[in-house]
């Protein structure tokens, strides 16, 4: 090969400090990798938060019980589409369904993923709402009616002892549902945890870690939709059902903060070859992702906020709790999502030959761009509002013809 | 306390040894054949995967640093321009410790400015300052235990019966996820087929009585390459076994390389 084409290709690389392995200049997984594990994770903390309602009986929690299911639903249906555009042959995708190879944790996404969906939300969806579908289809006309009779596939009776069973399914399957979340999440820690090849991945807690971060950001993100609803249909806010998951989100936090501080504890006391690497990865490529970003803002402040607020709760007006809550959620959002990018973005900064790091630009357009991440985050709100338009009216349906209005606002 | 050995107990054992034997060695024939059928491999259809066992060592005290091995296989194997390899040199100069340190050996730089492949610029390092310099050739280290075909969500990725770990690219759905399992840099994902590439030890070749493209140009003969279940007479790779201590790349994670490598240094990784 002519020498000043090598010369071109070598300056036209990535910028690398140290030795990386050749093959390693390059970033492999981008930003939909990072919205892949958040999304999935908001799904299973937003059903954890809802079957606080159903299986613990959590009665403060009942308002925000259907839009947690509903928002768990959204993002699920968002979920498997990072890494579908991410496949090099997206068309070959049925592969993992048809021909899945057992040994690898990859292979067991379509099998979580359609359990998941199948088995838990969507059959919690149904017998939760069979009593108002069935009321809807009687009451609504048009194409709404026409989609509610069909959703009660056939199913009218409303009987006493029927809505005793769907009562009893529901809860049935919300027992299902929480080892089934953290299943779901698990995995996605697990594809991560079980890259021996990685240290900074290559961990036994990575699936544990995973599990408390998505509850941590799905309650989170609860509380966001719950203020924004009420506030676009001009409802108050219910305090109550803010303080007590604000209760759940310090208690969740109290876990997900411990566990990610016993993760370092342990790499700095254990110290193996790959320590020194990680150091510098910490304290430089990812000083304000990792310790402003995630430790800081995304951590430490929330914890604060939330804890004087557990402690000092009465002393704090309802409007400034509200406040409190919305930026503590807000911030453990952004640091989740943080804690995505140090995990993804971070892992592959650095070479496996502990040797050296490499840099990440992020694009803009393209499929890899984050103009298409920022997409598929907004993507599920979409499918949210769309959903509450015919699933969660301001009203439910048993005080239709008593005089309330409907009214339905997106 | 042991008890003696009864005639039955030890027909028993041999007859159980003997069955594991032909059961395993049934096994093996059963997936050589079930891979030949499903799997798209360049071999030609004469190939008997299962009469094979391919292997390379390298001698890191004969490899000059030439960088022809990598462009070889650059221009055999159609890998794209820019940094993507499925073999490389790597230059390890290990600097002289600090005048008054109590250290025996200084800092390490390592370079493979794009891959080796046109050799290496002058040392960054000044001579007086260097106190031993080595080039190590890396490519695939055909593991016992493959992290890249353990993780393949598909199957696209597999450990031939012959050694070879290899990608069926008409199968591979390009996820990338053996790329990050490799512990050694060995594969990327090639620009233009969308799937994950490696070095499959030039496999078009090696089934037609070939040698990989970097063993047949290297002119130093650092890169050995054979067949160890029909070994020639002064076997190269018997010999150089017999001959060297070898040692394997990141032993500790388990992978069970059978890439030898002699005259390795503790820096190399």
């Amino acid at each position: 090969m002519n020498p000043a084409l090598t010369n071109a290709i070598v300056e036209a690389l990535p910028h690398v400090d140290g030795y990386v392995y050749p093959n390693e200049q390059n970033l492999l997984w981008s930003t939909l990798i990072v919205v892949y594990p958040y999304v999935t994770g908001l799904v299973a903390g937003a059903f954890i938060m809802a079957s606080l309602v159903r299986v613990f009986r959590v009665q403060a929690l009942e308002p925000v019980y259907r839009l947690s299911l509903l928002t768990s639903f959204s993002f699920l249906l968002a979920a498997p589409l990072p890494l579908l555009f991410h496949l090099g042959h997206p068309e070959r995708c049925l592969q993992i369904m048809m021909t899945p190879h057992v040994s690898s944790p990859m292979a067991m996404f379509g099998f979580v993923y359609a359990w998941y969906m199948m088995a838990v939300l969507l059959l919690e969806l149904w017998f939760d709402y069979r009593h108002d579908f069935v009321i809807w289809a009687e009451k609504e006309r048009g194409l709404k009616g026409v989609i509610y009779r069909l959703f009660t596939l056939g199913v009218h009776d409303l009987s006493e002892p029927a809505l005793r069973l769907d009562e009893r399914m529901g809860k049935i399957i919300s027992i299902i549902g929480i080892p089934s979340a953290f299943l779901l999440h698990g995995y996605v820690g697990f594809i991560f945890g079980s890259i021996k090849a990685n240290p900074w991945w290559g961990n036994v807690l990575m699936p544990i870690i995973f599990i408390f971060s998505a509850i941590v950001s799905g309650i989170s993100l609860c509380v966001v939709v719950s203020l924004v609803v009420n506030w676009a249909r001009r409802r108050a806010q219910d305090i109550r059902c803010l303080d007590m998951m604000g209760r759940f989100l310090f208690y969740a936090l109290v876990a997900d903060a411990s566990l990610e501080t016993l993760d370092w504890v342990h790499r700095l006391y254990a110290a193996d070859e790959s320590i020194y690497v990680l150091k510098s990865l910490a304290s430089g490529k990812l000083f304000y992702t990792l310790l402003i970003g995630q430790a800081c803002l995304g951590t430490l402040v929330p914890f604060l906020v939330l804890g004087f607020l557990q402690l000092f709760r009465r002393h704090v007006a309802p409007l400034m709790r509200q406040h409190l809550y919305a930026l503590s959620a807000v911030l453990i959002m952004l640091g989740v999502l943080a804690m995505r990018w140090n995990v993804v973005i971070g892992g592959q900064l650095f070479s496996k030959s502990l040797r050296g790091f490499t840099t990440y630009k992020m694009e803009l357009a393209g499929h890899e761009g984050w103009l298409m991440s920022l997409a598929l985050l907004v993507l599920p709100f979409v499918i949210l509002g769309f959903l509450m338009r015919f699933f969660l009216p301001v009203h439910r349906p048993d005080s239709i013809g008593q005089g309330a209005a409907v009214k339905v606002v997106a | 306390m042991n008890k003696p050995a009864s005639r039955r107990h030890v027909l028993t054992s041999l007859g159980s040894a003997l069955a594991g034997v032909l059961s395993f060695s049934a096994a093996r024939t059963a997936k050589a054949a079930v891979q030949n059928v499903l799997v798209s491999t360049p071999a030609p259809n004469r190939y008997r995967a299962a009469e094979h066992r391919w292997l390379m060592a390298i001698d890191i005290d004969r490899c000059i640093g030439c960088g022809l091995c990598a462009e070889a296989c650059k221009t055999e194997n159609q890998v794209p321009v820019g940094a993507y390899f499925r073999t490389w040199i790597e230059r390890y100069i290990i600097k002289r410790p600090e005048p008054g340190s109590v250290q025996l050996r200084g800092d390490t730089v390592v370079d493979s400015p794009n891959g080796g492949m046109n050799g290496f610029p002058p040392s960054p390092v000044p001579r007086e300052q260097i106190l031993k310099a080595f080039y190590v050739p890396k490519l695939c280290n055909l593991c016992e235990h493959s992290p890249c075909s353990q993780a393949c969500p598909v199957g696209a990725t597999f450990d031939s019966p012959d050694g070879a770990v290899l990608v069926d690219p008409h199968y591979c759905i390009g996820c990338g996820f053996c790329i990050q399992a490799c512990p050694y840099g060995c594969r990327f994902f090639n620009p233009l087929t969308k799937t994950a590439d490696k070095c499959s030890l030039c496999y078009h070749r090696i089934t037609r009585g070939l040698r990989p493209a970097c063993v047949e140009v290297c002119p130093t003969e650092a890169r050995i390459f054979g067949d160890l279940k029909n070994p020639v007479e002064n076997d190269p790779l018997q010999q150089f076994v017999m001959k060297n201590k070898v040692q394997t790349l990141k032993p500790h994670l388990g992978t069970e390389p059978r890439v030898l490598y002699a005259g390795m240094d503790k820096e190399v990784r």
